[in-house]
C-alpha cells in the first residue's frame, strides 16, 4: 500500500468506484443525471392507491417497477435490486452472485401492510367485528406463510445478500432519514477497521402507501400544496409548507485505494469523512441551539481532515419542512460563519422528494455526479425567498461551477444526524 | 494477555418474565424447581412469557415520556436505564454525550382496536379504500407513529437517558442483535468508541407479533414443553417479552474512572447461509474453531441462542460435549434482543465462576468453575453467531 492510500491518520483511503440510482426521475445514473440538471420535478399525482380524503395527494413515486404483490419492502427489494446491479457493473468488482464484500442497506421499517391484513381478515369470512383473535384463529388454519417470509425485518437484505454473494452477515439499517448515509458510514469503518477491502452500501425506499402516508401527515410533516405536484417540494423557500415522500434508491460500491488501483478500477470519488451526532431534545425535533446538527457537520469534517474552507458545496438535507430548513441553516451559518450566504446548497429534495431511508445514499451519489460533471443541481421551486435564510440554494437552474469536495447532510426523526464528506479522486 | 482495547462489559441492565436485573435473574435461574413463567390466556392457544411488572418511574421519571412510548419501548429504555445505572454512569452528562448506541430492533405496537374497527368497517364500505384512507386520518394518535419507527427506541433512549453519541438502529432478527454487539466491540477494539451502549428490547405480548409468526408456523402451541423437547416434536418457538442492555468500554477507558468490568467479550463471530443442509452448521463450526482454539474446554459452557426450531443446532451444539443452557427455556425466545441477553448471564455466570442450574432434562448439572462461555446464536430464519464472554 503506497502512502497516498493512506489518509492523514494512516487510515485506508476509501474510494466510491461503482455506483448505481433510480428515483422518480427514471432508473440509472445517466437519466437521473439528466433529469436532476434540467430541474426536472419527479413529483407526481398518486396513482397506486385512492387518495380520496387525504390532504396530501402527490409523492415521488416509483411506477416503473413492477411487482407481483406491492409492499413496502416487496417494492424496495427490486429497487434495491436494479441500483446494486448498476454499481456492480460499474465497479467491474467479483463476478456474477460473488461480491467480495458485506452488504450494508438501509430500507424503511418493516411491517404487514393493509392490502395483506385485509387479505387475512377477508379468509376469516367475517364481515363485520373482525379482530385480532380472528386474524390469528386464520392465520392458523390458512397458509400465509409468504407473508411471514416478505414481513421478516432481515429478509430484504438476506435475499439481496443471497442474489448478490455478499460476504457475511448483512446489516439492516434503521437511522430514520440519515439511514443511507449511516450505511455508507458503516462501509467506510469497515474498510478502515481492515475486516474488508470492499463494501456495497445501499439505501433503498419505497413506502409511499395509504398508512405511511397518513402517519407523516398527522405529524404535519407533509407539504399539502397538491396543485400542480411539481411545486409541493419548495426547500428554503418562504412558502415551503413540508416534506414530500419520495420513493428511490442508491447504491455503492466502496473500496480501500490501494484495492481499486490494484486492480486498476475507475475511481469515482473518495469518501473522506462520516459524522454523526444524535440530538436528545425531542423525538422530531431538534435542539433548538442546533449543537447537534453542528457537531454533526464538524464530526464529519474532522474525520476528513478539512475545514469548513475545503469545502465547496452542501448537499442539503433540504426537505422543505419549515423546521427542517431554518434548523440546518442554523447549522450551517454557524459552521461556515461569513462564508454561509456565499457556498452553495442545494436541495435534491425539490425534484425527487424526500427518499426518506434512501436520501443519504442517493444523495451521495449526486453529490458525486456534482463533483464529477462540474455541475451543481439546482433547488427547485425558490420563488419566494425567506429571508431568514440568507442562502446560495442555486435556486431554479443548474449552475456550471467546479467544486471538489462536497458536505451532504442526513436529519432524522429519533434525533439521527449524519454528516458525510466527498471529494474528488486524489 | 489484558490490552488497552479489550473489550469489557461494564453495566448489565435486563428485564423479563424473570424479573428485574442480573442478580433477579441469577436467582430465579437457580431456584430450587424451575418453572416457565406462562401467560397461557390472552393469546387464543399461543403461550408467551410476560415481561415481569416494571415500576417506570424508576427508569423513565417523566410521564409524557411514558405516555409517549408504547410497551416495545418502555421495556427497552427501562432496560437500557438499567445498564446505565449499573455501569455507574446514569446522568453523568460529559459521559453520555460521547456514549454511542447500537440498538436491534423491530418495530412498535399497532393500535389494535383501530386495527380491528377499520378490518370491520371496510367489507360493507361503498369504497373501502377511501374509508381505508377517512378511518386511519381520524382514528390513528399522531404520535403513535413515533412509537412504531425501529429507531425510536434509540431515540427515545436519547430523549430520556440522554445517551448521545452516535446513534445506529440495526433492523432483522436474531441477526440484528449478534451485529449490533459485533460492530459494537469492533469499534472499541479499533479505537474508535470507548463507550457503547448495545442492546434491545422485544415485546412478545402482542397479537400482531404473533400473528406474524403464526403465518411461519413456527410458534409452539401445546402445553409447555423444553426447547429439547419442541424440538423432538417439530420445533416451535415460545416468546418471550426481554429487554437487554450492556455498556461496552475499552479496558483502559473502564480503568481510567474505576469501572468495575462483569466479563469481557474476547471474541465475536456471525455469518449468514441460505440455510441448505449443512450450511449453517459449517458457520458454526468454523465459528467454534475461531473462538474455542485456546480455551480450557474444561472450564467452559455453552450458553445457546436456541430458539425452539431448527433441526441442525441441537446436533451441533450436543456435539461439543460441553455443558449447555439454553435461557430461552426460561426467557422465551426474544428475536432482536436474544443475543444481548444471552450474553448478559454469560457474563452473569463468568463472573460468579459457575453456571446456574440446568433449565431441563437435556441440561447436565454441573459443577465445573466456569472461566469461558460461549454463546450462540442461530436465527431461527437466518444469522449465525458466537461471542466467548471471558472473565476480565
Amino acid at each position: 500500500m503506497s502512502r497516498s492510500d493512506l489518509d492523514a491518520r494512516g487510515r485506508p483511503v476509501v474510494v466510491v468506484t461503482g455506483m448505481g440510482v433510480l428515483t422518480s426521475l427514471g432508473q440509472g445514473q445517466f437519466d437521473n443525471w439528466r433529469e436532476l440538471t434540467a430541474g426536472t420535478s419527479g413529483i407526481r399525482r398518486i396513482t397506486r392507491f385512492p387518495v380520496g380524503g387525504l390532504k396530501t395527494t402527490v409523492a415521488g413515486t416509483v411506477d416503473f417497477v413492477a411487482v407481483e404483490e406491492v409492499s413496502a419492502p416487496a417494492l424496495s427489494e427490486k429497487i434495491a435490486h436494479r441500483v446494486i446491479e448498476e454499481a456492480i457493473a460499474q465497479s467491474a468488482i467479483g463476478t456474477v452472485g460473488n461480491f467480495p464484500g458485506p452488504l450494508f442497506l438501509a430500507l424503511p421499517p418493516v411491517e404487514l401492510e393493509w392490502p395483506q391484513r385485509r387479505a387475512i381478515a377477508a379468509a376469516t369470512g367475517k364481515n363485520e367485528s373482525i379482530t385480532y383473535d380472528d386474524l390469528l384463529r386464520v392465520a392458523t388454519a390458512v397458509d400465509f406463510s409468504p407473508y411471514y417470509r416478505r414481513f421478516l425485518f432481515g429478509s430484504v437484505a438476506e435475499n439481496l445478500a443471497e442474489t448478490f454473494g455478499t460476504k457475511g452477515s448483512p446489516i439492516a439499517i434503521s437511522t430514520a432519514c440519515a439511514s443511507g448515509a449511516t450505511a455508507i458510514q458503516q462501509g467506510v469503518e469497515a474498510i478502515r477497521r481492515g475486516e474488508t477491502a470492499v463494501a456495497l452500501c445501499a439505501g433503498t425506499d419505497a413506502s409511499v402507501n395509504p398508512e405511511s402516508l397518513i402517519r407523516f401527515s398527522l405529524l404535519s410533516a407533509l407539504s399539502t400544496r397538491n396543485d400542480p405536484p411539481s411545486s409541493a417540494a419548495r426547500p428554503f423557500s418562504k412558502d415551503r409548507n413540508g416534506f414530500v415522500m419520495a420513493e428511490g434508491g442508491g447504491a455503492l460500491v466502496l473500496e480501500s485505494q490501494a484495492h481499486a488501483r490494484a486492480r486498476g478500477a475507475k475511481i469515482l470519488g473518495v469518501l473522506e469523512g462520516c459524522g454523526e451526532k444524535s440530538d436528545g431534545f425531542h423525538r422530531t425535533r431538534s435542539s433548538p441551539d442546533g449543537k447537534p446538527i453542528i457537531g454533526c457537520m464538524r464530526n464529519a469534517l474532522a474525520d476528513a481532515g478539512v475545514t469548513p474552507e475545503g469545502v465547496d458545496y452542501i448537499n442539503a438535507h433540504g426537505t422543505g419542512t419549515p423546521e427542517n430548513d431554518k434548523m440546518e441553516w442554523l447549522g450551517v451559518s454557524t459552521l461556515f460563519g461569513e462564508r454561509a450566504e456565499r457556498i452553495p446548497i442545494s436541495s435534491n429534495k425539490s425534484m425527487i422528494g424526500h427518499t426518506l431511508t434512501a436520501a443519504g445514499a442517493i444523495e451521495a451519489i449526486f453529490s458525486l455526479l456534482a463533483i464529477q460533471n462540474g455541475r451543481l443541481p439546482p433547488t427547485i421551486n425558490y420563488d419566494t425567498p425567506d429571508p431568514a435564510l440568507p442562502l446560495d440554494c442555486v435556486p431554479n437552474v443548474t449552475r456550471d461551477v467546479q467544486v471538489t469536495r462536497v458536505i451532504s447532510n442526513s436529519f432524522g426523526f429519533g434525533g439521527q444526524n449524519v454528516c458525510l464528506v466527498l471529494a474528488a479522486p486524489g | 494477555m489484558p490490552t488497552e482495547r479489550d473489550i469489557l462489559i461494564t453495566g448489565i441492565g435486563l428485564v423479563s418474565c424473570l424479573g428485574e436485573g442480573v442478580d433477579a435473574h441469577w436467582k430465579a435461574l437457580n431456584g430450587a424447581a424451575f418453572a416457565p413463567t406462562l401467560d397461557t390466556e390472552t393469546f387464543l392457544s399461543l403461550a408467551v412469557h410476560p415481561i415481569v411488572k416494571l415500576e417506570l418511574d424508576r427508569q423513565i421519571p417523566k410521564r409524557g415520556d411514558q405516555r409517549t412510548m408504547e410497551p416495545w419501548q418502555r421495556i427497552g429504555t427501562y432496560a437500557a436505564g438499567l445498564a446505565l445505572d449499573s455501569a455507574g454512569i446514569k446522568g453523568n452528562a460529559e459521559l453520555l454525550d460521547r456514549t454511542d448506541m447500537i440498538v436491534a430492533a423491530g418495530g412498535g405496537e399497532r393500535d389494535y382496536a383501530v386495527d380491528a374497527a377499520i378490518l370491520s368497517a371496510l367489507p360493507g364500505a361503498a369504497d373501502p379504500d377511501v374509508k381505508l384512507n377517512e378511518m386511519l386520518t381520524s382514528d390513528l394518535r399522531p404520535t403513535l407513529f413515533l412509537a412504531q419507527l425501529s429507531n425510536l427506541l434509540a431515540g427515545n433512549i436519547s430523549v430520556v437517558h440522554g445517551v448521545v453519541g452516535a446513534s445506529r438502529t440495526f433492523m432483522g432478527e436474531e441477526a440484528a442483535g449478534v451485529e449490533a454487539v459485533r460492530i459494537a466491540c469492533a469499534r472499541i477494539a479499533d479505537g474508535t468508541s470507548d463507550l457503547l451502549l448495545v442492546g434491545g428490547s422485544f415485546n412478545a405480548e402482542r397479537p400482531d407479533i404473533l400473528l406474524h409468526y403464526e403465518m411461519g408456523r413456527v410458534l409452539w402451541k401445546q402445553p409447555y414443553a423444553p426447547i429439547a423437547e419442541r424440538l423432538g416434536a417439530g420445533g416451535g418457538m415460545l416468546l418471550g417479552s426481554v429487554g437487554c442492555f450492556l455498556v461496552l468500554e475499552s479496558r483502559a477507558h473502564a480503568a481510567q474512572r474505576g469501572a468495575a468490568p462483569v466479563a469481557r467479550i474476547a471474541g465475536i463471530q456471525s455469518d449468514r447461509c441460505n440455510r441448505a443442509p449443512g450450511a449453517a452448521t459449517a458457520n458454526a463450526q468454523r465459528q467454534f474453531e475461531a473462538l474455542a482454539a485456546n480455551l480450557n474446554l474444561q472450564e467452559t459452557a455453552i450458553i445457546s441462542g436456541a430458539s425452539g426450531v431448527g433441526v441442525e443446532e441441537p446436533i451441533f451444539l450436543q456435539g461439543l460435549n460441553l455443558p449447555i443452557r439454553s435461557p430461552a427455556n426460561a426467557l422465551g425466545h426474544s428475536l432482536e434482543p436474544s443475543f444481548p441477553a444471552n450474553l448478559a448471564l454469560a457474563a452473569m455466570a463468568v463472573s460468579r465462576g459457575k453456571l446456574f442450574a440446568p433449565l431441563e432434562a437435556a441440561e447436565a448439572v454441573t459443577d465445573i468453575k466456569l472461566k469461558n462461555a460461549l454463546v450462540t446464536a442461530w436465527g431461527h430464519w437466518r444469522g449465525e453467531g458466537m461471542a466467548l464472554i471471558t472473565a476480565t
